[in-house]
């Protein structure tokens, strides 16, 4: 913590301390007010919601004096339920970030020497939009590609497939949920989704697989896990690491990496050699299960502690606590779960014990997400382009997603040039450098293009890169797409400025349509503002485009989630129109229709399985660069189990240089000696160690798991990146 | 096996306590060695030595004026928020040490003041003819001598205890929190005062009582680090913890070497042999004796911060 | 008169420091400093482990040596429920109270004068909770009057076991901690 001055902190406040205090209830406060000033006048409420991470809860700014002061949950939002997670309260801090973009620069120099000359908008876009039409034509529309993560890049997208782009990727699918969302498809033929639809505030019982929720900070969900906890609900947490979960769990199940996979089939084993399972809804609503007895015999709990190293005792008594309180108890189907490069085969094994627990839409379990219905805006309909995405080659991945793509094959197609060459990428709120596996694959690709665009709101590794660099305002300085999650009831929420934007950036949807307007695609754009957008879609749902501004929310009528509330249960989109124990669709495409475990590679002999997670005060890399929550945690340490770490002759707070099974060598990071990790692997938080010199406050903190990730293993079945097959040892410094 | 990882990181207290640099030790230091001449000087006085015109007890009260002004100075300088002291002297909060502290400061002036009424320095005197006139009056009322010379014991006595007190009453320090600690800040304050005296005293025979006086302090010293140390070690762990800081810890080697064996016995032995006119006075020993007070107070006042209760509530792990 | 104290039901909390961060903005705590932080207490040998995790603030001390050690009455018991606070326009900087405190709560603002936790004194005179408390995600904080038989915290002493930071200083805090 280097020593606080008086200035630097007013530079990062952007603003003067009250000398009085303001009065409140005309008793003098002796606290002085940061954003206020001498002349303190009333305080201004402005709701809104959050985009700190994807959960989207609702917000209520407070300004004072035409200054960001606080925020606070919006009462009215079933996200935040009026509470923001730290990272929601911290987001003031993006505001005042000294370091945020302040205007679009065009590059001056070879990419990857950061040398840029500040242009204006007309410029920028210009430039922008001359080298994307020069590059259609010459490679045609194919060759160009987007990656947008998070609602903001809603109207980019727009503007793109517009103009005939369809290679779009985000992280959120092969380096994220989508072995999940696959798994839940191929048996159930619906998706878990975001926010999930686990009924956590209900449950009697449910298994946490990794899942380190108090640290996955998802806000909804961790309020429930607490009701949960507060209602005496049987835990189970599965992890290497004692996460807080863990700590707060009746069952710890100290799992080697990796093997997840047989501790489920065990479970099921046992669920079905004891006759555990809800005979009744396997009758009625699965498919397969005879094949599943028969294909689950070997799969004893004796075996999985061979591999697990769980006592077979102690599988036994989890998965008898989940029957006894079935329906109300569930497997927690996770969410970053591209672990392995198997990862959908292991979640099928979360899916079925799930069906066997006849779980699904029951209290307690799973509900049924329901989404306020809110009419499209009536655009004009995109050219037809007909070529095949780049990124899933004749269908090399069959299930593959369509919406979020998959961002390494669009990486590794700019690297070869097949199934045809991409020459530009367009990057919206993901920082690459730090998101996808393999560090180096992706700056060779980004060298290989002859037109990159990042749009941003501080200068990271991603950013670098640019050759143009459009500076966004923040989510709290624009207006944005709506928010309809599929939740508990129906919902809409509003994104609408609290503050202006300090310097010159700016929103998001303006920077579309502008870029739109250069690219001759105004015709795509009928509305002039975004606020005419919002107020037809509002509108013509029958509603109060009023009443949303000032409430910041408009939720629906209530309705049934659940079958304890009349919901009927159907599943009409699987080909047997039944849960798949045994996936019809996976065999057909030559996988095996039943979930298959993988013993992982073992780590070289003085070398540990490296594992990651998140920290609550912080998301992913976008959040090093903000002072107040730098101000919570500045650096990630290497836990380091304390026994392995003597051997080691380390110490707590000494460096080390962590180096991979590649050779690669970490930036250096402190130890935590600890006994909350098994001795055969080491865990930091993802998202620090940045290589930005412009993130002043985060340059060279800690280390970049990622840099420390060169292998990845591809799921066969949908694409997705297993992160967690990487081995590190210690230098010391 | 107990882990205990606390998110805070306030300046000036995280790791560890540090909001008293090296102001408040000098102040402390001096503070006790004013204390210290005090005494002597009241001693002299009583004693009646005043007739003696060599007497130490003319010198002490301007000497003592220097020294004490310097201290409150680093006193002053170790304040955080300056522009507000004055609210020192608008108050008298009866449980704050330091503020009995500030209050006793105010009273030592005056008594230092007439104490030096008792025989200006010639050229002072020339100077200013009225207070030469008041000395005269002073000098002519015995009684009046008498009451400066149990003043300045008193309240010598006074700001020498007041000195460690300031720091005992902590609680929440243990390695402050020794009923022992002002009889060994007030025996090192008199030791060094009486190094001092010594060092600028002209009458021979004072200065060789002084010395003698000195080995007395110092011996006295000696014990009461010894049952301070007993004292800490018999209590509970908290105090253990704090003794280990000076008896194993980091403070260790400082304080057994500077201030017990270079600033206690060295000196002492060298008085013990020239009080016996075995070797001639010099003022090798009282400056030793001098350093090892002011040491002895550097140590103190970091130790003390060092130490703190323990922050988990697991035992027995 | 009203005593408030804080009730915190370590079983719930997470340790997410949502709570510092609420502090934080709420009373603009500058950078580099926290009224509130989060202790992660760990005992056992993996995997047989147990954690306690606790947020903690000032204490409110009913005994607070932190004022009687004050010289100029900067630091004060308000008349508000007891919550120990510092006028800033008394505080002489002298630190005394820093030293005087057995938990650390305190600090000195780099505007030079001593500060800590109020227990948001401004919410409460306002009828609201501390803002720590109203964004806490897990409810594991509670805000109130141990005078009233009836609060919330009064409930939760009476039902729940519970312990406070260090009783051997003798300092009675009123910062609760349910286990
Ligand atoms: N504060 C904060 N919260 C966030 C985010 C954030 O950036 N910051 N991001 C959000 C997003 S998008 C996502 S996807 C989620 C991710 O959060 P989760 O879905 O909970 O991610 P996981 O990878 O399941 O959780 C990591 C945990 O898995 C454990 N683990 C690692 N390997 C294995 C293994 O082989 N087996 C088992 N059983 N456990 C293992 C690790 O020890 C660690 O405790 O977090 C969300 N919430
Ligand atoms: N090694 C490793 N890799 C991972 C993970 C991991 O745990 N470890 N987690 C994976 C998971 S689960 C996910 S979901 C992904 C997340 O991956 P990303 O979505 O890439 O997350 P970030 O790294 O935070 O990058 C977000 C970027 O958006 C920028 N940004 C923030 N706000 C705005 C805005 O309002 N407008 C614009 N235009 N930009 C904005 C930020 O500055 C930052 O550059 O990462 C995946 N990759
Ligand atoms: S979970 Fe936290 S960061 Fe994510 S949207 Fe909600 S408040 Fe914002
Ligand atoms: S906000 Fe609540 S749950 Fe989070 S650390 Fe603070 S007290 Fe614990
Ligand atoms: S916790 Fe410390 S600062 Fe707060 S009242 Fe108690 S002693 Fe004073
Ligand atoms: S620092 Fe201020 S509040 Fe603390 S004791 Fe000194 S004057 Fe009182
Ligand atoms: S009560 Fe108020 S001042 Fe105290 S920690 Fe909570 S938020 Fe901060
Ligand atoms: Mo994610």
């Amino acid at each position: 913590m280097e020593k606080f001055t008086r200035r630097k902190f007013l530079e990062i406040s952007g603003a003067t301390f009250a000398g009085s205090g303001l009065i409140v209830g005309g008793r003098k406060i002796i606290e002085n007010s940061l954003y206020a000033t001498d002349k303190t006048k009333g305080i201004v409420k402005i709701p809104s919601y959050c985009s700190i991470c994807f959960w989207k809860c609702g917000l209520i700014g407070y300004v004072k004096d035409g200054k960001l002061w606080k925020l606070e949950g919006n009462p009215l939002d079933p996200l935040s339920k009026g509470r923001l997670c730290p990272r929601g309260n911290g987001g003031v801090g993006q505001h005042y970030d000294p370091d945020r973009l302040q205007a679009p620069l065009i590059r001056v120099s070879q990419r990857g020497e950061e040398q840029w000359k500040v242009a204006t908008w007309d410029e920028a876009l210009n430039h922008s939009a001359k080298k994307l039409m020069e590059i259609k034509e010459k490679y045609g529309p194919q060759s160009i590609a987007v990656f947008s993560h998070g609602p903001g890049g809603a109207f980019l997208k727009h503007t793109l497939r517009a103009f005939g782009v369809k290679n779009f990727a985000a992280p959120s699918f092969a380096q994220c949920r989508g072995p999940r969302e696959v798994a839940f498809e191929l048996t159930y033929g619906e998706i878990i989704g975001s926010p999930e639809r686990t009924d956590i505030k209900n449950s009697k019982c449910f298994a946490l697989i990794g899942s380190h929720l108090g640290e996955n900070m998802h806000n909804s969900q961790v309020q429930e896990f607490a009701e949960a906890i507060a209602n005496g609900a049987t835990i189970i947490v599965v992890d290497p690491r004692f996460s807080i979960a863990a700590s707060k769990a009746k069952y710890y199940l100290p799992i080697k990496p990796g093997t997840d996979t047989a501790l489920l089939l065990a479970w099921i084993n046992v669920l079905i050699t004891e006759n555990l399972y809800d005979k009744e809804f396997v009758e009625k609503y699965t498919y397969g299960f005879n094949q599943l007895r028969e294909y689950i015999q070997p799969f004893t709990p004796e075996w999985a502690f061979v591999e697990t190293g769980i006592e077979p005792e102690l599988i036994r008594e989890t998965i008898r606590k989940l029957a006894i309180h079935k329906p109300a108890s569930f497997v927690h189907p996770g969410r970053h779960v591209n672990w392995y490069g198997n990862d959908v085969q292991r979640l099928r094994a979360v899916a079925i014990i799930n069906a066997l627990l006849g779980n699904w839409n029951h209290k307690g379990a799973f509900f049924k997400p329901v989404k306020m219905d809110i009419p499209k805006y009536p655009y004009p309909p995109f050219p037809d382009v007909n070529y095949d995405v780049v990124y899933n080659p004749d269908s090399k991945y069959p299930f593959a997603g369509e919406e979020e793509g998959l961002t390494q094959g669009i990486r590794s197609a700019t690297i070869t040039g097949e199934p045809y060459p991409i020459k530009a990428w367009i990057v919206y709120g993901t920082n690459l450098i730090q998101t996808l596996p393999n560090q180096n694959e992706t700056i060779e690709a980004i060298k290989k293009l002859d037109f990159l665009m990042v749009i941003d709101v501080i200068p990271t590794e991603i950013t670098m890169w640019a050759d143009v660099v459009l500076p966004e305002a923040i989510y709290l300085e624009r207006f944005d797409e709506l928010n309809i999650s599929p939740f508990r009831e129906p919902f809409v929420g509003i994104r609408q400025p609290v503050v202006p934007p300090p310097h010159d950036q700016r929103e998001g949807w303006w920077i579309a349509r502008e870029l739109a307007v250069k690219l001759g695609l105004e015709s795509y754009y009928p509305w002039k503002h975004i606020e005419e957008y919002l107020r037809f879609r509002i509108e013509s749902a029958g509603l109060s485009y009023e009443q949303l501004k000032k409430d910041g929310v408009i939720v629906g009528k209530q309705q049934p989630i659940f079958v304890e509330d009349g919901l009927q249960l159907e599943f009409p989109f699987t080909p047997t129109q039944k849960i798949e124990l045994y996936s019809t669709q996976l065999a057909e495409k030559g996988f095996s229709p039943l979930p298959t475990y993988e013993r992982p590679p073992e780590p070289p002999p003085g070398y540990f399985r490296l594992l990651f997670g998140r920290v609550p005060v912080h998301t992913f890399s976008m959040t090093q660069s903000n002072p107040i929550l730098m101000d919570m945690v500045n650096e990630n340490e290497v836990w380091i189990n304390s026994d392995i770490g003597k051997n080691y002759g380390l110490n707590n707070g000494d460096f080390v240089v962590l180096v991979n099974q590649d050779g690669v060598r970490s930036n250096k990071i402190k130890v935590r000696l600890t006994q909350r990790i098994r001795p055969d692997c080491v865990y930091m938080y993802h998202g620090f160690g940045h290589t930005s010199k412009k993130l002043k406050r985060a340059y060279l903190k800690g280390a970049s798991d990622t840099q420390l990730i060169t292998r990845y293993d591809i799921d066969p079945i949908m694409g997705g990146t297993g992160m967690n097959n990487n081995f590190v040892t210690f230098e010391k410094v | 096996m107990n882990e205990l990882v606390i998110t805070r990181h306030n300046h000036l207290i995280d790791p560890t306590l540090s909001i008293w640099g090296w102001e408040i030790p000098l102040y402390l230091f001096l503070g006790g060695l004013v204390g210290g001449m005090m005494l002597i000087s009241g001693y002299f006085i009583l004693t009646g030595r005043t007739k003696n015109t060599l007497c130490s007890c003319f010198r002490i009260p301007i000497i003592g004026i220097i020294a004490i002004s310097l201290g409150m100075l680093f006193l002053f300088l170790d304040l955080e928020h300056k522009l507000y002291v004055w609210n020192l002297y608008i108050n008298f909060k009866w449980q704050s040490p330091m503020s009995w502290g500030a209050w006793i400061l105010i009273f030592i002036y005056p008594i230092l003041f007439i104490n030096a009424l008792l025989r200006l320095p010639e050229n002072f005197a020339q100077k200013f003819p009225s207070l030469e006139k008041l000395s005269k009056e002073i000098q002519a009322k015995p009684f009046l001598t008498k009451l400066i010379g149990s003043l300045s014991m008193i309240f010598g006595g006074l700001l020498g205890a007041y000195t460690a007190i300031l720091l005992s009453a902590f609680s929440a320090r243990p390695a402050w929190n020794s009923p022992m600690l002002w009889t060994l800040f007030l025996a090192s304050g008199l030791s060094s005062a009486a190094a001092l005296v010594h060092l600028v005293g002209k009458d021979p025979y004072e200065r060789h009582m002084l010395a003698k006086a000195d080995n007395g302090f110092l011996i006295a010293e000696l014990i009461i680090i010894i049952l301070m140390l007993i004292g800490f070690v018999s209590s509970g762990q908290v105090h253990i913890d704090a003794a280990k800081l000076i008896l194993s810890g980091p403070f260790a080697s400082t304080f057994w070497v500077f201030v017990v064996f270079m600033g206690i016995i060295i000196p002492l032995i060298i008085q013990i042999l020239s009080v016996n006119n075995k070797i001639p006075h010099t003022n090798v020993a009282p400056i030793m004796v001098m350093l090892g007070g002011l040491i002895l107070r550097f140590i103190v006042v970091y130790a003390g911060q060092f130490s703190h209760w323990p922050r988990n509530v697991f035992t027995g792990f | 008169m009203a005593r408030y104290a804080m009730v915190i039901d370590t079983v719930k909390c997470v340790g997410c420091m949502d709570c510092v961060v609420a502090c934080k903005t709420e009373n603009n705590v500058p950078e580099g400093f926290n009224r509130d932080w989060i202790a992660y207490e760990t005992i056992g040998k993996y995997p047989n482990l147990h954690m306690e995790i606790r947020s903690e603030r000032c204490n409110h001390c009913d005994n607070p040596p932190c004022v009687y050690t004050c010289p100029t009455g900067a630091s004060h018991i308000s008349d508000i429920g007891g919550i120990v606070l510092v006028d800033y326009d008394k505080c002489i900087g002298c630190k005394a109270c820093i030293a005087a405190c057995p938990y650390d709560a305190r600090f000195i603002h780099p505007d030079g004068y001593a500060t800590k936790c109020t227990f948001c004194e401004h919410r409460v005179v306002q009828g609201l909770d501390p803002a720590c408390v109203s964004t806490c995600p897990t409810h594991c904080m509670y805000f109130g009057d141990l005078e009233d038989p009836n609060s919330e915290v009064s409930k939760l002493l009476q039902s729940r076991k519970y312990h406070v930071l260090n009783p051997e200083t003798g300092t009675k805090p009123q910062v609760y901690y349910l286990i």
